[in-house]
């Protein structure tokens, strides 16, 4: 945050300021959003604060497979690369095939990825949500709900054909992140899919997002200011507009 | 009188007293006294005080048993609670940061003996003694570490977010140097309400390169403002030497056109002297640079062993030579104001506190859920807050 002038003002104005004279092929990569405990200061999501500036590209990988792609990606490409970890995932494993192992394996910008897909409601979520996504699309698998579940990659510029094409499908959407709501990332796709793809909507968009105060420290706190499993299991229903046990037959 | 009993060992003036009561009565016991005694004494600092720009304070500390008695206990109590929260982290009772202070007692405990409750300190994520110091209890520190109800925040701000308003502690700061320009700022508060009062803002040796406290600096001795900057140089911003970090590892001589004071850390008379002498000339001739040479045992924080970028030994040698509480209990030792085993027993003391206090904030609850939505704005407007699942989880801004 101290140094986030420079990443606006420096990087990403540049190549437009000075008609593309001046382009700035720069990578900046480190742990986004909120690790375990560690309080309000240190679990910031810069995920939609970066988003929002034009002349900058934001990716924020998921798996090995998407980290490694992703990575040779932004320093390959010419413009300011917001590259935002998760230092959870640090301690995560994924397998990955031998392509991905290939040392030129190289993932397209600005391309999300269908990680499973369903025809019954659609869930985007990007980072450590993927993992928590994929998880309530088990449980929800189990109450006969199929959901779609992409893997952003790339916040900007955001893939909104990929995401208004599986939302014309399953014609219901459910946004996850971690970071604060207001003006989020979930808050761009709800107006993106209302924009292309309104009468294709059967239910209001849901948007799961962390709880709108400062990170608080106490674990049980933390926990409820974090969405979870359940909470995106709960919103998916809601969509679904199965958060109400149907009525047996009499 | 003082003097003639500085002079007799233990053993023998027990002697003196059974076979003289009317020695007895006039000495009357006198370590009886030493919790309440004020009679001065003076001390020189071991190491003399390094310069720039300004003349320094005398290497003569004026103190009191009383003083060195309280040093000694004050610095033995925060050396427990640091090792106590060291057992804790490990015990995953402590989660996220844990940034120990064990070494540095010494200039939390100084600069308490030179200042008042009125005179504002602000610090960064090294602030458990610092807290303490300012009168915080042990029962506040590890509930607040362990995430409960009685802690100082209550549990909402952990290890690095201590605060205590009502004497003067403003915290309890992540963000490295961040707070030296919000301390600059304390000072002007002091000197516009003309309250006689004085900041002392803390940064580390790491934060010593930061522009802000550059930028902070000059305004507040454009200003004249009673600003102290201390910066507590314990050699390793993190992993990284300072030689390696700054390429004029001097900071008292930072500031330049600033006064600086280069003080033995380790060395509570010297860390109390400084900061007295600090004080006037703030309120004087505004602000003023203090660079307390000191030490942490510990590695940074608690993912960090501490023995990567130095060696076993210079740590060992740095507790061996220049233990702050070794200090204290070798002088008061020498000056006969406590037996060793009188000094023994009080640690003893402060362990069972230390342990009460940990089992107290056992068994303090966790934070009510409600607290998740307390305290986001001073004044809400009523407006609406939203959990995870803005429509299952949903509250009001009073």
């Amino acid at each position: 945050m101290q140094a986030i002038d420079h990443i606006i003002n420096s990087a990403a104005k540049s190549n437009y300021m000075s008609a593309g004279r001046i382009s700035v092929p720069i990578v900046f990569r480190g742990p986004n959003g909120a690790a375990a405990g560690v309080g309000a200061q240190h679990s910031q999501c810069y995920a939609g604060w970066y988003a929002s500036c034009p002349g900058l590209k934001v990716l924020t990988p998921y798996s090995s497979e998407d980290a490694r792609g992703l990575l040779k990606a932004a320093i390959r490409d010419p413009d300011p690369v917001i590259f935002l970890e998760n230092e959870l995932l640090y301690g995560e494993s994924f397998p990955v095939s031998a392509e991905v192992l290939d040392s030129s394996f190289c993932l397209p910008i600005g391309k999300a990825k269908i990680e499973r897909e369903g025809k019954d409601v659609t869930i985007t979520a990007f980072s450590k949500m993927v993992g928590l996504a994929l998880k309530a699309a088990e449980i929800l698998a189990k109450d006969g709900i199929s959901a779609e579940i992409i893997n952003l990659r790339t916040i900007r510029p955001l893939d909104r054909a990929t995401i208004n094409a599986s939302v014309r499908k399953t014609n219901r959407l459910v946004t996850v992140e971690e970071g604060f709501p207001q003006h989020g990332v979930g808050a761009e796709i709800c107006t993106s899919v209302i924009e292309e793809s309104f009468g294709y909507l059967d239910a209001p968009v849901e948007r799961i997002a962390g709880a709108d105060v400062p990170m608080p420290y106490a674990a049980n706190l933390e926990r409820s200011a974090v969405p979870q499993i359940e909470d995106i299991v709960r919103a998916a229903k809601r969509a679904c507009y199965r958060a109400v046990p149907m009525a047996a037959a009499s | 009188m003082a003097l003639s009993r500085l002079s007799s060992s233990s053993a023998s003036r027990c002697v003196d007293l059974l076979i003289n009561p009317l020695a007895a009565a006039a000495a009357a016991i006198p370590r009886r006294l030493i919790s309440s005694d004020t009679t001065p004494i003076t001390v020189e600092t071991s190491v003399p005080f390094s310069v720039h720009n300004c003349d320094g304070p005398s290497r003569s500390v004026e103190t009191t048993p009383k003083e060195l008695v309280s040093f000694f206990k004050d610095m033995a109590t925060m050396r427990r609670m640091e090792i106590a929260a060291d057992s804790l982290y490990k015990a995953k009772l402590i989660r996220g940061f844990c940034h120990l202070y064990d070494g540095q007692e010494a200039v939390a405990v100084g600069m308490e003996a030179a200042i008042t409750k009125k005179d504002c300190i602000i610090t960064a994520y090294r602030d458990h003694c610092t807290f303490l110091g300012r009168g915080g209890t042990l029962l506040e520190c590890f509930s607040e570490l362990m995430g409960r109800k009685a802690g100082c925040s209550k549990g909402k701000g952990g290890s690095m977010h201590f605060y205590k308003k009502d004497s003067g502690f403003y915290g309890g700061h992540g963000i490295v140097g961040a707070q030296i320009p919000l301390g600059c700022g304390l000072a002007f508060a002091q000197k516009y309400s003309k309250d006689e009062n004085v900041t002392f803002a803390l940064y580390g040796d790491g934060a010593a390169n930061q522009g802000q406290l550059f930028e902070a600096l000059n305004i507040a001795c454009l200003w004249d403002l009673p600003a102290i900057l201390v910066c507590e140089n314990n050699h390793y911003g993190m992993g990284t030497a300072e030689w390696r970090a700054a390429k004029s590892p001097a900071y008292y001589k930072r500031g330049d056109y600033a006064p600086g004071l280069k003080v033995d850390g380790m060395d509570a008379l010297a860390v109390k002297q400084a900061c007295k002498f600090a004080k006037e000339h703030a309120l004087k001739n505004g602000p003023i640079i203090l660079e307390m040479d000191t030490y942490r045992y510990h590695g940074h924080s608690m993912s960090d062993p501490g023995s990567t970028y130095r060696t076993r030994d210079e740590i060992s040698g740095v507790r061996q030579e220049r233990d702050p509480i070794e200090r204290i209990r070798k002088l008061v030792l020498s000056l006969d104001l406590a037996t060793e085993k009188e000094l023994k027993d009080m640690e003893k003391e402060i362990r069972k506190e230390v342990d009460d206090a940990i089992a107290q904030a056992k068994e303090s609850p966790m934070p009510d859920p409600s607290e998740l939505f307390t305290n986001v704005y001073a004044k809400g407007f009523g407006t609406e807050v939203y959990g995870a699942d803005r429509k299952e989880v949903r509250s009001v801004l009073p």
